[in-house]
């Protein structure tokens, strides 16, 4: 394998009405065999994704918002939620689900997988990826 | 499309012999993809058949290979939390061939 690579994944849609939300998160789970350092964004209407409490049976859609939670078994551990974009949507970190990654390390200890970052932080982060994708 | 018949029912695959729909899986269909597979199903198959339901249940995907050994490594202990021994169990590879028996999806991300 070749040098290890920083991959972003930057997620800025609603999860239903497109099918960007869905086919983003299958190539995250495809893209994590390649064992890359991966890290997520949630930013714009993208925060919606991860919120709590999803019911898709009006639309007839699959509610894939359970699968968030698998994403630590994938050894996805880092996911940045951009706070402007969930105040101005008058949410908070409550809202979304808690999502959590395993140390295998220290015992299977359970850590947090989001890290709440302003605009200006998340830009840094951006600045430091060497694949972007935006979906 | 295509479909397996068990038990005198028909059920619905799709050109890969994977259920079209998971809700009409049942341990009979599951038998009788084995055996046209060579393959009979013992404990150890079921334990690993089980457990990938239930991860879709939660989940709502069939995990990668490597998120399966793990998974299955951390809930039954190392013994057979390792490829061998999953391989030994489902030699057309255990995500696709488990998968298959337990009414699943092919897992994401396999070809």
């Amino acid at each position: 394998m070749s040098e290890i690579k920083k991959f972003m994944y930057v997620n800025r849609k609603a999860p239903y009405g497109t099918i960007y939300a869905w086919e983003a998160l299958e190539v995250i789970l495809i893209g994590a065999a390649f064992e890359q350092d991966v890290s997520l964004a949630f930013m714009d209407d993208g925060v919606y994704q991860l919120t709590k409490g999803q019911d898709t049976t009006g639309i007839g859609m699959k509610n894939f918002s359970p699968t968030y939670s698998a994403l630590g078994d994938y050894e996805i551990t880092k996911i940045y939620v951009d706070k402007e974009s969930l105040e101005e949507r008058g949410l908070s970190l409550d809202d979304l689900q808690h999502l959590v990654w395993e140390d295998e390390d220290e015992d299977w200890a359970e850590k947090d997988s989001i890290r709440l970052v302003s605009r200006t932080e998340l830009a840094d982060v951006l600045a430091e990826q060497d694949v972007l994708f935006n979906f | 499309m295509g479909s397996i018949e068990a038990n005198g029912k028909n059920y619905e695959t799709d050109e890969e012999g994977y259920l079209a729909d998971l809700n009409t899986w049942d341990k009979d269909v599951a038998e009788v993809m084995a055996k046209l597979d060579d393959c009979e199903l013992t404990d150890n198959h079921w334990e690993v058949i089980n457990f990938l339901r239930e991860y879709y249940e939660e989940y709502q995907i069939a995990p990668a290979v490597r998120v399966l050994t793990k998974a299955i490594g951390k809930k039954l202990g190392k013994d057979k939390g390792n490829s061998k021994y999953l391989y030994e169990l489902f030699p057309y590879g255990p995500a696709k061939q488990a998968c298959k028996y337990a009414g699943l999806p092919k897992p994401t991300g396999c070809v």
